[in-house]
């Protein structure tokens, strides 16, 4: 088998090398993929949707529907999760097998919660940051909510999993990923009410005070990060809970 | 020589996806398999986004100009009055790879958080997360 395995991977890898002759060279400005839709926007974005951030732009306005499914990917994978692994219980069941406080492991280290503790104001703090600069700056709703929910984990890895389910407990979370993927696609779905098409926010310009069309859909697309930023978060939340403690939402790791 | 310098982004790619393929293939431990896979996404990755690289000092893809609240401004008078303000291609790297790539990292961390969820359920359920002794057991 692993004779087999390397034969495959050496014929597949020169297969490929030899493949490669045809594509374009490295940073070539002329190849392909620069040429087609990657001028339009570049060029066009500013006036379109007056967004800096080319990326931001594409991701939630031009490649709106991509995105969307993306967000829905991430969610299913979130339930996914819950459906293989977790242990639901009846509450009567729960208070006999909890509250046994007898930890395994070695014993809390205080230099490491205390860090850990005073750390994730600032992190969350810091994700809310590149969730609103996301139109000037890198950032977006994806990568601060991972940052949002990296900061639970880190509380999760510090303590233990109770310390995370007082501050957000399982059921908040699920629903938080669903509230996430209801935002995005509910702002598509309030743009077809408006008599435009799915996800097209210059239609947005009727209902938001002071905007104009170009305004509208900059709005727009802060409007759908925030929902990628609670889909994202509350799905990377729910799989912790359920990986570090096998579904039983008791102490984790 | 000149092929390897002038295409050197696929080479790299290419010995990261042999790897991660390899061991999605050859090794018999499931966390190895999906050590192999998490390899092998990397490597899609980082194809695409070597293939967004633009040579001639062409920057990140967020335009320069565009910050502060002139912005909209710029927007609607651009044409107009700052013709030395105006957007490029050349300038600025092709944000499209980085946009599905930006999707596909998230959707990558998901997918493996699902195949350890899957890899739990089959530990509990065999003992074990070696393929030859699970599929001995299935037999």
């Amino acid at each position: 088998m692993k004779i087999l395995g390397l034969l495959v991977a050496v014929l597949t890898g020169c297969m490929l090398l030899y493949c490669a002759g045809d594509f374009p060279d490295w940073a070539d400005p002329n190849s392909p993929a620069s040429l087609h839709v990657s001028p339009h926007y570049i060029e066009k974005t500013m006036e379109e949707t007056a967004v800096p951030n080319m990326v931001t732009a594409v991701l939630a306005d031009y490649r709106g529907f991509d995105t969307m499914f993306e967000t829905g990917v991430i969610f299913t994978a979130g339930v996914t999760v819950i459906i293989l692994l977790r242990r639901f219980r009846r509450k009567d069941e729960a208070d006999v097998q909890g509250d046994s406080d007898s930890r395994k492991g070695p014993p809390d280290d205080i230099i490491i919660q205390t860090i850990c503790r005073f750390m994730a104001p600032f992190m969350q703090l810091f994700a809310l940051y590149v969730l609103c600069f996301g139109h000037h700056s890198p950032g977006g709703g994806f990568q601060g909510g991972v940052i949002f929910g990296a900061s639970f984990i880190l509380l999760g890895v510090a303590y233990d999993l109770k310390t995370i389910l007082r501050r957000i407990g399982a059921r908040v979370s699920a629903l938080l990923a669903n509230t996430g993927l209801l935002v995005y696609s509910g702002i598509g779905a309030l743009c077809i009410l408006l008599g435009a098409n799915f996800l097209d926010y210059s239609i947005l310009s009727l209902i938001l005070p002071a905007t104009g069309d170009i305004m509208a859909r900059s709005h727009g697309i802060l409007g759908v990060e925030i929902g990628v930023f609670l889909g994202v978060s509350a799905s990377m939340i729910s799989i912790y809970l359920d990986l570090s403690s096998h579904g039983q939402l008791d102490e984790g790791l | 020589m000149e092929f390897i310098v002038a295409k050197y982004n696929y080479w790299i790619v290419i010995v990261l996806l042999m790897i991660g393929l390899y061991a999605m293939i050859a090794k018999n431990n499931l966390i190895k398999k999906l050590i192999g896979m998490c390899i092998f996404q990397t490597a899609v990755i980082l194809f695409y986004v070597s293939t967004a690289a633009k040579s001639g000092g062409a920057t990140i893809p967020i335009i320069e100009h565009g910050h502060g609240h002139e912005a909209a401004a710029h927007a609607a008078h651009e044409a107009a009055h700052h013709a030395a303000h105006a957007v490029h291609a050349i300038d600025y790297v092709n944000p499209l790879p980085h946009v599905l790539m930006l999707t596909a990292i998230v959707v990558a961390v998901s997918t493996t958080g699902v195949a350890l969820a899957l890899i739990m359920s089959i530990y509990k359920r065999y003992g074990t997360v070696e393929e030859d002794e699970i599929l001995e057991q299935i037999k």
